[in-house]
């Protein structure tokens, strides 16, 4: 097989932006040793391509045109399009996987319709996982989008689908790849709820994916989600497509909902990779 | 109603250098391509952060225009709280159901803004 490893991690762009402002620093420590654990697992598995499924905040996609998913087929990228002083990363080139990009695609367009994209801006929410997973902008990187933004939505049970085609394609292709879904579980990101957060609505979705109980995953109504769990809730969707691509029960190896100031509960968890059944 | 085109203006400012000088230089003549009402118009030559989350701007692109404008993290989240209180509750998009929102960040319950 050759998806090596898949996983999750939290995005918010306070992780970086905002790690002066947080009084609860020996918390914040634990979880950026956490992600720095999982940058290890990345580089151990030996992944030549890192996939990020992200719910990207409309530095690309606008409602004048929005794909329900995308890949990156790009050379390179750039970003982070916020003002590097606010975010605190600074501007970079990002290397594409662009022929590696272009085989997944045409993989993936066998059963679902993803839009692809040779030029890409990111934004926090991959340039925070990459600032921690890769930080020295050295792994080939395939931004994916899943619309997690603006409604209509993508459905869940497609999230689902989206992920088993990517490990349909990963697995035809030689090369190794890991793969990483990043998003919030409940948050009300920059609005006036910012760091509101529902830590038992968490546990319960983390509980589902360490099941990997694909029908209760797949059971969240958008208002159930929008009520309990706010419009940053909406990104579960990749989670769920990570946890569709692996195929397996994962490990929550940190969660806390302790840093409200990162207006997120912080999360890293590393899937099982199960061999495909189909 | 135009929170489409209000929307589309942040989003094209916010992801692009160009549009930003341009816009530094002569906010008007950047306006000018969008179909906006007076209030929104007003609102964006004013940086109301409060009266453009009012009107329904999602924060994913308000937060971004807040950076541009300077205002740091604790005053654009008191800013849109403010907006709440003076215009009523967001009028439209995806907020239109949430509300002024307390403080949820032991961090900004100081007025030490962390500067």
């Amino acid at each position: 097989m050759s998806l090596v490893y898949a996983g999750v991690l939290s995005h918010a762009p306070g992780i970086t932006g905002r790690a002066g402002l947080v009084k609860n620093v020996e918390k914040r420590d634990e979880f950026y040793a956490a992600l720095d654990r999982q940058r290890q697992e990345i580089e151990a598995s030996g992944a030549q391509a890192l996939m990020v499924m992200a719910a990207e905040h409309f530095a690309n996609f606008f409602m004048n045109n929005m794909p329900a998913f995308c890949i990156g087929i790009g050379e390179k990228y750039s970003g982070p399009i916020e003002d590097p002083a606010w975010l605190k990363i600074d501007k970079a080139e990002v290397p594409g996987a662009p022929d590696l990009s272009r085989r997944l695609a045409q993989d993936i367009l066998q059963t679902v319709d993803v839009a692809y994209a040779e030029e890409w801006k990111f934004d926090h929410g991959i340039m925070v996982p990459l600032h921690f997973l890769t930080p020295k902008f050295d792994l080939p990187v395939i931004p994916v989008n899943i619309n997690c933004q603006g409604p209509p939505l993508t459905p869940l049970h497609r999230a689902w689908a989206f992920g088993e085609a990517v490990r349909r394609a990963a697995d035809a292709v030689p090369e190794k790849i890991a793969v990483v879904g990043t998003g919030g579980i409940s948050h009300w990101p920059a609005t006036p709820d910012s760091g509101k957060i529902n830590e038992a609505w968490d546990r319960d979705f983390l509980d589902r994916l360490t099941r990997f109980d694909k029908d209760a995953l797949l059971s969240y109504s958008d208002e159930e989600t929008y009520r309990d769990a706010g419009q940053g809730g909406f990104e579960i969707r990749t989670y769920i497509a990570a946890a569709a691509a692996a195929g397996g029960p994962c490990d929550v190896q940190f969660f806390t909902s302790e840093l409200p100031i990162f207006a997120v509960s912080c999360t890293v968890a590393r899937f099982e990779i199960s061999p495909r059944n189909q | 109603m135009s929170l489409y085109y209000l929307q589309k203006f942040l989003y094209e400012l916010n992801r692009d250098e160009d549009t930003q000088a341009a816009f530094r230089k002569d906010p008007g003549d950047v306006l000018d391509k969008y179909e906006l009402t007076p209030e929104e118009r007003r609102a964006l030559e004013e940086g109301d952060i409060g009266l453009l989350y009012v009107l329904g701007v999602n924060g994913q692109i308000l937060m971004h225009y807040a950076a541009f404008l300077g205002i740091e993290w604790f005053d654009y989240l008191e800013k849109m709280r403010a907006g709440v209180s003076m215009h009523g509750p967001v009028r439209a998009g995806i907020y239109a159901m949430t509300g002024g929102g307390d403080s949820f960040t032991p961090e900004g319950t100081t007025k030490d803004k962390g500067k």
